[in-house]
């Protein structure tokens, strides 16, 4: 048995502290260890983005972060998109308007890449959400109604 | 795909860095975005005993004017914060024209400028690009502190003039010289991906409209950054035409050697060399100011 730190870190709005091994990965920690499961595992090697998620308010790949790294640090994952169970975060309303999934499974990936991509940009062009989008991979769709999702997307309302 | 167990320290300040890095020497790697090495742990390709996570010391984390008019970057600052600087945009553009080229905007939040040089991927860019502009980068230990140029750092497959206790803390951008301009040119599959071949310029004039000074470094055709030495050679002194260009990269990429891969045979890359070579100096000496 390797050592274990001990790490605080808050995840959607929640403080948490837990004592781990320092190989634990990010995707890891957050699926195991606080069972927040919405953040999907694809590749395991930082390719395909399925893993994303916010730290700090910017997207990262939690399968290619160590859990002890997120110590201090504010994490935000898919399950902190919606208010409650009852209403869909608008970007998550947009991709199901306009059937932008079809296994689901890349689905997180693609929402947490985009919430900071529209934060900044909240009208963005097709050419720009094809390059936003250009690090996650979907199986399923061919892209095209995740592009139409983003473009028919209304933040802030 | 989980990494074998290691040993792990967060050191808050440079010196306690430097101690670690004395005593564990080769069996530790500096984790710095971990955008290739956690990738490699996860595969087992890498299996270090010890990990040094420099991501707290924030003193390797700055992007500041340097007064010779070039810039200033700590290690660790993040691609996608040169990506975004206006200062690296005024006073280094090939480098913030290469950033969007590096993998994705999420590894960009991740990885470090310092972390991708001293990692030494040939196929990186950003080591090409350093080339091109005649950086230097700052290498400690408990020892002291070197400075080393860019083009001498690079010496065969990941490989590095970086010794066991040394750590990259600095690189240093100098400007553009007066009537020159730049190039990134690259050819991948898909946004993102690494490059099949890529390649970065730089090119000089003399008052006279002639090729005073060049840079042309290849990246993915070879250990490191590859730079067309017969090219530049064959252009000092002439006029920049169409024709001088083609001819010099006609000759210049018969030299170089690249290998092939599943994503290209060596003849493919030999033809992107020459195509690239040639796109990427008439783009240069086109961007020329006159002064």
């Amino acid at each position: 048995m390797t050592e274990l730190y001990p790490v605080q870190l808050t995840v959607n709005g929640m403080a948490y502290a837990r004592t781990i091994e320092p190989r634990l990965l990010l995707s890891d920690f957050l699926r195991h260890e606080l069972g927040l499961t919405g953040t999907h595992v694809g590749c395991e090697h930082g390719s395909c983005g399925a893993c994303t998620v916010l730290m700090d308010g910017q997207a990262v790949r939690s399968c290619i972060l160590f859990a002890v790294q997120a110590d201090g640090h504010e994490i935000t994952t898919v399950e902190g998109l919606a208010a409650n169970s009852a209403r869909l975060h608008p970007l998550q309303e947009a991709f199901r308007a306009a059937h932008g999934l079809q296994c689901g499974y890349c689905t997180p990936g693609f929402l947490m890449t985009l919430i900071p991509f529209l934060e900044e940009n909240p009208t963005p062009s097709e050419a720009e959400i094809r390059d936003a989008l250009s690090g996650n991979i979907c199986r399923c769709t061919g892209y095209q109604n995740i592009v139409d999702a983003v473009l028919k997307v209304e933040i802030g309302d | 795909m989980k990494p074998a167990p290691f040993a792990y320290f967060a050191p808050r300040s440079l010196d306690e860095a430097l101690a670690l890095l004395q005593e564990h020497g080769y069996e530790a790697k500096l984790l710095a975005g971990g955008q290739s090495l956690i990738p490699a742990m996860n595969f087992r390709l890498a299996q270090p005993a010890a990990l040094i996570d420099i991501n707290r010391i924030d003193a390797l984390s700055f992007l500041e004017p340097a007064s010779d008019g070039g810039l200033r970057i700590g290690a660790m600052t993040r691609q996608r914060t040169v990506e975004r600087s206006a200062l690296v945009a005024e006073r280094a553009p090939l480098l913030h024209a290469t950033m969007p080229f590096i993998a994705h905007m999420q590894i960009r939040n991740r990885g470090t400028l310092g972390g991708n040089l001293a990692h030494a991927d040939p196929a990186s860019e950003l080591p090409a690009v350093m080339v091109a502009l005649g950086a230097r980068f700052r290498l400690q230990s408990q020892r002291g502190a070197r400075w080393v140029n860019a083009a001498d750092f690079y010496v065969g497959l990941f490989a590095t003039t970086l010794e066991a206790d040394e750590m990259l803390v600095e690189i240093a951008v100098p400007p553009l010289p007066p009537r020159t301009g730049w190039s990134i040119q690259e050819i991948a599959r898909r946004r993102g991906d690494y490059a099949i071949v890529g390649v970065a310029a730089t090119a000089t004039l003399n008052a006279d409209g002639r090729c005073h000074a060049a840079r042309l470094v290849y990246l993915s055709v070879g250990e490191g950054p590859i730079q067309a030495h017969d090219a530049v050679a064959a252009l000092h002194g002439q006029a920049p035409t169409a024709a001088v260009i083609a001819a010099a990269m006609r000759g210049a990429s018969q030299r170089i050697e690249p290998l092939g891969d599943i994503h290209a045979t060596p003849a493919y890359r030999r033809q992107l060399i020459e195509v690239l070579g040639r796109r990427a100096l008439t783009e240069a000496f086109a961007r020329v100011q006159p002064t």
